[in-house]
């Protein structure tokens, strides 16, 4: 038999101890937190990558559906301010994570709630704009307009409910430079839906044939 | 949110109150009711919606939906994920599921524990679906229908696709990847436990909601739900919609799950030309369930925004477009039956040289394969439309792409007989499933030929050829390699052995009556004989009462099965740790495993099949000691 010197760890290792079921039993107790972090990190591009399938698919019925042009009738005015409104959300974000890798609870707090406004704002500007629309539904145009805003906006409200979530978190003091990926991941997926928005915006609004 | 807050918050182990299986039942009634809870808030708070926008508050579609939404969650939340994961949201520290029996009825992190889950659920609904099939040949013993009306053999036929689709989509890859590939990596768990736990528990709403849709009238679309049938017919379509959607969900986390396991969670020494083959044949499995089972979600979206919503994405009369339901379905539908037959190459594989004492012929073209098939599955979605009315540009670039995949298909097979080639065939059960596997995959693949040309595919479109093709490469490629990887890791998973002459009786009454079953099948697709339809032309009646008699045979093979396979649980032979001398990881730890896999980690030192190899290293020493037993 060839050693391999695992053997010689088999009588040297004491019994480790079997967890009980249901515990976190896998290699994450093991694992150096930079690795746990890494693989993480890897796993939240993956879904994007996978949510961007979704998302382009609706983009491609989109045009397929009803072409390259747009309804005359969209509030142009509204569709640049909430666009520049998230946009700039990205921005307020991306702050609160670098002010909680720096340790400064307080500045993240206060950036994660400029950017929980922004979102809202923005949800509502989408809200206003359903409501004022002056394209049915039940038009080519229509299906792709409600359908995509609509599912875009879903991914708004639920990433500010998890900014939410983080806010609460970040005000009780749970994170600092050492752990702070879930308010890392929370910005990272609230970047995610601003980029879909940066190629939906033009595609709903802007292109013409 | 990630397992990351878990460890940050420490696990507390042993603290708790003593938990017992009792306590895992309450927790699934606690499911249920947050549940309803879950589903009466959604409905309630659509109603407010709608009141204020102006319409009446109920709208059955719309409502069931939103309940739906939030019904989900409340089940999951409810059964054990807010104990064990959505606590620490909120800033709680979490509580752990129960260690007793009643881990396999909870929300278990165990990768092990959500193997069986998944192996128990599809193997059950394997045989529910199979029933199904029994009744759809029932009914075509006349040509104008034994037993069933028209509407209820849509119904049947729609459930029997749809449960068999699903089966084919996570029975292989959700159990034995859940349970094998850790093992095989040589790691602890999944990379995502709680993840892995939540793909699992989405699958009882799925099953849920297709029972549902029997007393709502079903669904008669069959599985691929094409409008503008789909966005016409009953509520029974809507229940199909939200089923799968949920599915799909699972299929994309676990496909995450996957990947990140076989990326990060290899042991030492685990590099790249030493991953056993199943394990790669997971990892390109993976990437197609995680990025295109997006676009059958989207489709089905599309699909109930019509219904629900009055979008028009299909409906012609105000600008749809149908054609496009179908191009968005084919891009993940054809892509998904890779997902069925990648793991299932996998495991052949596995098996051929385990059980034939040799090395894996061509293990790198393999792996080369498996990323060319992974490559090619994209782009070849349209030859299921050829008879549709596509752009007539379309139709010879699809042919040449789906002729290119039998290249490295061919290669997979090529690589199977090269292993067996000169092989001291060890003609056990699993060997023997692995083998007849080979053997039908040629068929069904040789038939492929036919549906991937145009000329004999316009032919051919939408009969009974097509279905007995697709029945030899699912069921012949892929539910004979579930049972050869259930026999192959039956001892490995159960700590027993089967029993052989059982075993054997299933293989040949199964591979006999499949074979008998479809090779017959091809007469009358090829005679025109419609698929989906519940009536046919008196003089194809002969040829079907034949198919039928077969595929009652086939059915009563799994009678053996059932009964080897509870018996054997509690009256099999103790297994050993390692019946089949194999190399590879999973055979190098006890029968079961423990908790934690392996006592220490393991370290690999050679490749997993250099059987008969001069001076080749181990793979992996075995992890368990002489003290403990085998």
């Amino acid at each position: 038999m060839v050693t391999t010197g695992n053997e010689a760890a088999l009588r040297t290792a004491p019994p480790r101890q079997a967890p009980a079921y249901g515990e976190a039993v896998h290699a994450g107790h093991q694992m150096p937190k930079s690795k746990r972090a890494h693989i993480n990190r890897v796993a939240l591009w993956m879904f994007f990558f996978s949510e961007s399938f979704m998302f382009g698919g609706l983009l491609a019925g989109k045009f397929y559906l009803a072409g390259a042009g747009h309804d005359a009738h969209l509030d142009q005015f509204l569709g640049l301010l909430i666009t520049s409104i998230l946009l700039l959300s990205s921005v307020t974000a991306y702050q609160a994570e670098t002010a909680i890798k720096h340790g400064k609870t307080g500045q993240c707090v206060a950036w994660l709630f400029l950017t929980i406004v922004f979102g809202a704002i923005f949800a509502v500007g989408v809200g206003f704009e359903w409501a004022t629309a002056h394209f049915s539904v039940h038009e080519p145009f229509g299906t792709a307009f409600f359908a995509m805003t609509g599912i875009h906006a879903a991914h708004v409200i639920s990433g500010v409910f998890m900014l939410v979530l983080i806010y609460r978190l970040v005000r009780r003091g749970r994170f600092g430079p050492d752990h702070y990926w879930p308010v890392e991941a929370t910005v990272k997926y609230w970047h995610f839906v601003d980029v879909v928005w940066v190629f939906f915006y033009p595609a709903l609004y802007l292109t013409t044939w | 949110m990630t397992d990351a807050v878990a460890h940050a918050h420490g696990a507390a182990g042993g603290d708790g109150p003593a938990y017992t299986g009792w306590y895992a039942a309450g927790r699934m009634a606690r499911g249920v009711a947050w549940a309803a809870v879950g589903f009466a808030l959604g409905v309630a708070l659509l109603a407010v919606v709608r009141n204020i926008t102006g319409h009446d508050g109920w709208s059955k579609e719309a409502s069931i939906c939103a309940g739906y939404l939030l019904a989900l969650p409340g089940w999951l939340f409810g059964m054990g994920m807010w104990d064990g994961w959505g606590r620490e949201w909120f800033g709680h520290k979490v509580k752990h599921a129960p260690s007793d029996w009643g881990r396999y009825f909870s929300f278990c992190h165990d990768h092990k524990v959500i193997g069986i889950q998944y192996l128990a659920t599809f193997v059950f609904l394997f045989l529910f679906a199979g029933l199904f099939a029994m009744v759809i040949r029932w009914q075509l013993l006349s040509p104008n229908g034994a037993i069933l009306t028209n509407a209820q053999y849509n119904s049947v036929m729609s459930m029997h696709g749809t449960v068999m689709i699903a089966v084919a989509v996570a029975g292989v890859a959700g159990s034995f990847g859940n349970y094998i590939l850790p093992l095989q990596l040589g790691a602890d768990d999944m990379a995502f436990p709680r993840l892995n736990a939540m793909s699992f528990w989405l699958i009882p709403p799925v099953a849920v909601l297709l029972l549902a849709a029997l007393p709502m009238g079903g669904w008669d679309t069959g599985w691929t739900a094409y409008p503008p049938l789909s966005t016409t017919n009953g509520t029974g379509q809507l229940m199909f919609n939200l089923a799968i959607i949920t599915f799909g969900l699972s299929s994309i986390l676990s496909g995450l799950n996957f990947i990140c396991t076989f990326i990060f969670m290899r042991a030492e020494g685990m590099t790249w030309s030493r991953i056993p083959v199943f394990s790669w044949s997971l990892f390109a499995m993976a990437w197609i369930a995680l990025l295109f089972t997006q676009l059958f979600a989207v489709s089905l979206i599309m699909v109930t925004l019509d219904r629900v919503a009055g979008t028009s994405w299909f409906n012609a009369t105000h600008g749809g477009q149908p054609l496009l339901y179908q191009h968005v379905f084919w891009f993940y539908s054809h892509p998904a039956v890779y997902i069925f037959v990648l793991p299932a190459f996998g495991i052949i594989l596995e098996i051929l040289s385990h059980l034939s004492r040799k090395p894996l012929f061509a293990y790198k073209w393999v792996v080369g394969a498996f990323f060319g098939i992974l490559g090619l599955s994209g782009i070849v979605w349209a030859h299921h439309m050829f008879t549709s009315t596509m752009d007539a540009r379309l139709l010879k670039p699809f042919l040449i792409t789906t002729e290119l995949i039998s290249i490295p298909t061919g290669l997979i097979f090529l690589a199977a007989l090269g292993t067996i080639w000169q092989g001291k065939l060890w003609l056990r059960v699993p060997m023997l499933f692995a083998l007849g596997e080979v053997f039908n995959f040629l068929i069904g693949g040789v038939t492929g030929i036919f549906l991937a040309d145009l000329p004999t595919d316009i032919h051919l479109q939408d009969t009974y050829f097509v279905v007995a093709h697709f029945h030899y490469t699912i069921v012949g490629g892929e539910i004979f390699a579930l049972f050869a990887g259930i026999y192959f890791w039956y001892p490995k998973i159960t700590g027993r052995m089967y029993n052989e002459r059982l075993g054997q009786w299933h293989f040949w009454l199964m591979f006999l009556g499949f074979n008998f079953t479809f090779i017959p099948m091809f007469w009358p697709g090829i005679q025109g004989m419609n698929r989906r339809i519940a009536e046919y032309t008196p003089d194809l009646q002969n040829i079907n009462i034949v198919v039928s008699v077969m595929a009652f045979i086939l059915g009563a093979s799994f009678l053996p099965f059932v009964w080897n396979m509870l018996a054997s649980l509690f009256r099999g032979e103790r297994a050993q740790a390692n019946p089949w001398r194999a190399r590879t990881l999973e055979w190098q730890t006890t029968s079961p495993p423990p908790v934690e896999n392996f006592p220490v980690p393991p370290l690999v030192t050679g490749g997993p099949y250099d059987y008969g190899v001069p001076g080749a290293a181990v793979h992996a020493a075995p992890a368990y000691s002489a003290a403990a037993g085998d």
